[in-house]
């Protein structure tokens, strides 16, 4: 039981974090019907904002407030300077024009800091066990990303659901040409949208610094779990990614635990060591197909 | 970089003034150096790469008496990159010999490659267990170990010290399976659970909370580079180091992974061919210079990549600079030189026979945190696949 609860934790922790990445990367899609791969850059500068702000000031909070500024900084100028071009083009464009972006990005951060990865430290007040219930401890740090990234999201959904300047991000989401003939000033709203969703993305990248490392590439690897999460829960959906984000990272992480188990129990060692592995990297893969056959449109569609 | 090319260039510069004639008739070595500079892995091919740099340097830049020149390429841990970068290595810049590699699926994808084209690949690191039965190939030799072994020293001090259960772990690729098989032939407890997680995993969240479930009495782990750094932090941070023994091989607590963990490690036991303190002149030499070349405390990796330099050396004397004569290149070297372990000799796979040892982390007075050497392992341990090699 113990350990159910744990990996439901971890689940949660992932997919909460995942989230601050895909509702972003939902948005945008739904809003503006662009595909931005660099989303996924924000995230890896986020973290080498947080690294080297935390290292120089020695606080790790100031690292990630300092990291959140400086990323949304970057994303305002990437919406004023390229991004805003990109809107009225096909989608093909727009990957090849994102996908740039992160080579480019890639290679800078290559250049500032580097090629090893940078190793950030746990603050030392997190670096224990809680004890949440008898007989189950759990890492602090972890605690408070669950913590942080849940009043975030709740956060997100109570603006984007709740708020007038959220229903104009939503009117946008469903119904672009419409929203705009009813006088809701699309750009504005959008480069907001897009700064707050570097913004988050930053906040992934510095809460998560410490526990994977900060290294080239890093934003890659969780900007394909993003996409599986918007394309799970519907594209243009704060809900839907909300709900798409939390069944990735607790389907992912079930399946790193359980499968081998699983399998463990059917197959004899030889078969079950190579099988388990293999088949909990595509479980979220598969899930995102099933999902898809039976509901093409995702969990929370927002086109009628 | 640029300015370590330039002075490598003034090197050879200076050498060519000062012998004059008779090394400008143009006589030199290329030695492809392919290698993981980026990544999770970097840390790794540095120390490789600053060992083999600070041999040549002792060596007067020269290897076997030529004048050496160095190719380094980044193979991002990524076989693809790394076939790309070999195959430019062999056919565009004519390299003579080829080291470097940590990662054994990377050297998987171009052991063909390069053995097809008759050239000699010096092994700093990986050693998988692919090249030490029956596809053992006369141009492959391995300066420090084969996979299995560092994992088998460690199988056997579990074993002596009685732990009834383990929990074993590795990354999924040929030298995390070497590793969990070399541990599991020494030890004759349960392995309650035999776990494989993605190669270049950072979180191992998951996997910890099995561990603290399952409640075995010793954890094996084998993740080198940012991956043990990683798993190593959690475990600590997930209160578990007080609770299950934690036992690792020496790729996941040397320097590297001590620098970014800092004093969790105190204390970890681990597994290694070679040690700070092997009380022999090269070793004495490599380690002072080392740390004062480059303000830090050599790793095994380290002490690898000096070795490779020093094979090379040895095997070039012996056929007087002529790679052609492949046989007794290869003879010279596995009839053993002397390394930082000493006189290492190899079996007819072209893997070392040697001792392994018992090291463990400590803080100094210092304040430094280092390993010291706590007794033998093996003695003259020999590698597990030897007998299916039908090399002569």
């Amino acid at each position: 039981m113990a350990l159910v609860i744990e990996q439901l934790l971890n689940g949660v922790q992932l997919g909460l974090t995942l989230f601050l990445l895909s509702s972003g990367l939902t948005l945008v899609l739904g809003m503006m019907d662009t595909i931005n791969l660099a989303q996924g850059s924000l995230y890896m500068l986020g973290a080498y904002f947080a690294a080297t702000a935390s290292a120089s000031t020695g606080s790790f909070w100031v690292g990630v407030g300092g990291a959140v500024a400086a990323t949304a900084l970057v994303g305002l100028l990437l919406e004023v300077s390229l991004l805003r071009r990109l809107y009225a083009t096909d989608h093909l464009t727009q990957v090849l024009a994102t996908f740039a972006l992160i080579l480019v990005f890639n290679e800078l951060v290559r250049m500032v800091w580097g090629p090893q990865a940078l190793l950030v430290s746990v603050p030392p007040e997190l670096a224990r066990p809680v004890q949440i219930l008898p007989g189950l401890a759990y890492s602090a740090y972890r605690l408070t990303i669950i913590a942080v990234a849940g009043l975030l999201a709740a956060g997100m959904f109570l603006f984007v659901h709740r708020t007038r300047l959220g229903m104009w991000v939503r009117a946008g989401a469903s119904n672009r040409p419409m929203a705009r003939a009813m006088g809701v000033p699309i750009q504005r709203v959008f480069t907001g949208v897009f700064v707050v969703s570097a913004a988050l993305s930053a906040v992934a990248g510095a809460l998560l610094g410490p526990i994977f490392a900060v290294q080239v590439g890093m934003g890659e690897e969780v900007l394909i779990l993003a996409f599986v999460a918007i394309v799970i829960g519907g594209i243009g959906s704060v809900k839907g990614s909300l709900a798409g984000s939390l069944l990735v990272g607790i389907v992912d992480t079930a399946g790193r635990a359980f499968l081998p188990l699983l399998f463990g129990a059917l197959f004899p060692p030889e078969v079950a060591s190579n099988l388990g592995p293999t088949v909990a990297s595509v479980l979220i893969y598969l899930l995102m197909a099933v999902v898809l056959f039976v509901r093409p449109q995702g969990l929370f569609p927002v086109h009628g | 970089m640029r300015q370590k090319v330039f002075a490598g260039v003034l090197v050879l510069v200076m050498c060519a003034l000062a012998v004059g004639p008779a090394v400008s008739q143009g006589r030199s070595l290329k030695v492809g150096f392919v290698t993981t500079l980026s990544g999770g892995g970097a840390a790794l091919g540095v120390d490789v790469l600053d060992g083999f740099q600070l041999a040549l340097r002792h060596l007067g830049g020269r290897l076997g008496g030529l004048p050496v020149e160095v190719v380094t390429v980044d193979d991002q841990l990524n076989p693809d990159v790394a076939r790309t970068a070999v195959e430019r290595l062999l056919r565009r810049d004519r390299v003579d010999l080829l080291t470097g590699i940590i990662f054994s699926n990377v050297l998987l994808a171009v052991g063909d490659l390069i053995f097809s084209h008759g050239t000699f690949y010096i092994s700093p690191n990986a050693g998988p267990s692919e090249y030490a039965g029956e596809q053992c190939n006369l141009h492959f030799l391995n300066v420090a170990w084969q996979n299995d072994n560092l994992h088998e020293a460690m199988g056997h001090y579990a074993q002596l010290k009685g732990y009834e259960t383990a929990f074993i772990l590795a990354p999924n690729y040929p030298a995390g399976r070497d590793a969990l098989n070399g541990f599991k032939r020494f030890y004759k407890g349960r392995v309650v659970a035999e776990v494989y997680t993605r190669l270049g995993q950072l979180d191992y969240s998951a996997e910890i909370a099995q561990i603290r479930a399952a409640r075995p009495r010793a954890v094996y782990a084998f993740y080198p580079g940012a991956m043990g750094v990683n798993f190593i932090k959690q475990y600590a941070e997930a209160g578990l180091m007080q609770q299950v023994q934690l036992l690792v091989p020496g790729f996941s607590a040397d320097q590297d992974v001590i620098r970014a963990v800092g004093k969790p490690m105190v204390g970890v036991y681990n597994s290694s061919h070679w040690a700070l303190e092997l009380f022999n002149p090269i070793n004495r030499r490599f380690v002072e210079d080392f740390r004062r070349t480059y303000g830090r405390i050599p790793t095994l990796y380290a002490a690898q990549g000096y070795d490779a330099a020093l094979a090379m050396d040895h095997g070039l004397r012996a056929v007087g600079q002529d790679l052609s004569r492949k046989a007794d290149f290869r003879k010279a070297i596995l009839s053993g030189f002397d390394s930082t372990r000493g006189r290492v000799r190899f079996s007819k796979n072209g893997y070392p026979i040697q001792d392994y040892y018992l090291r463990q982390v400590v803080e100094t007075p210092q304040g430094e945190i280092i390993n010291r050497l706590r007794g033998v392992i093996f003695r003259a341990h020999k590698d597990a696949y030897v007998s299916r090699c039908n090399l002569p």
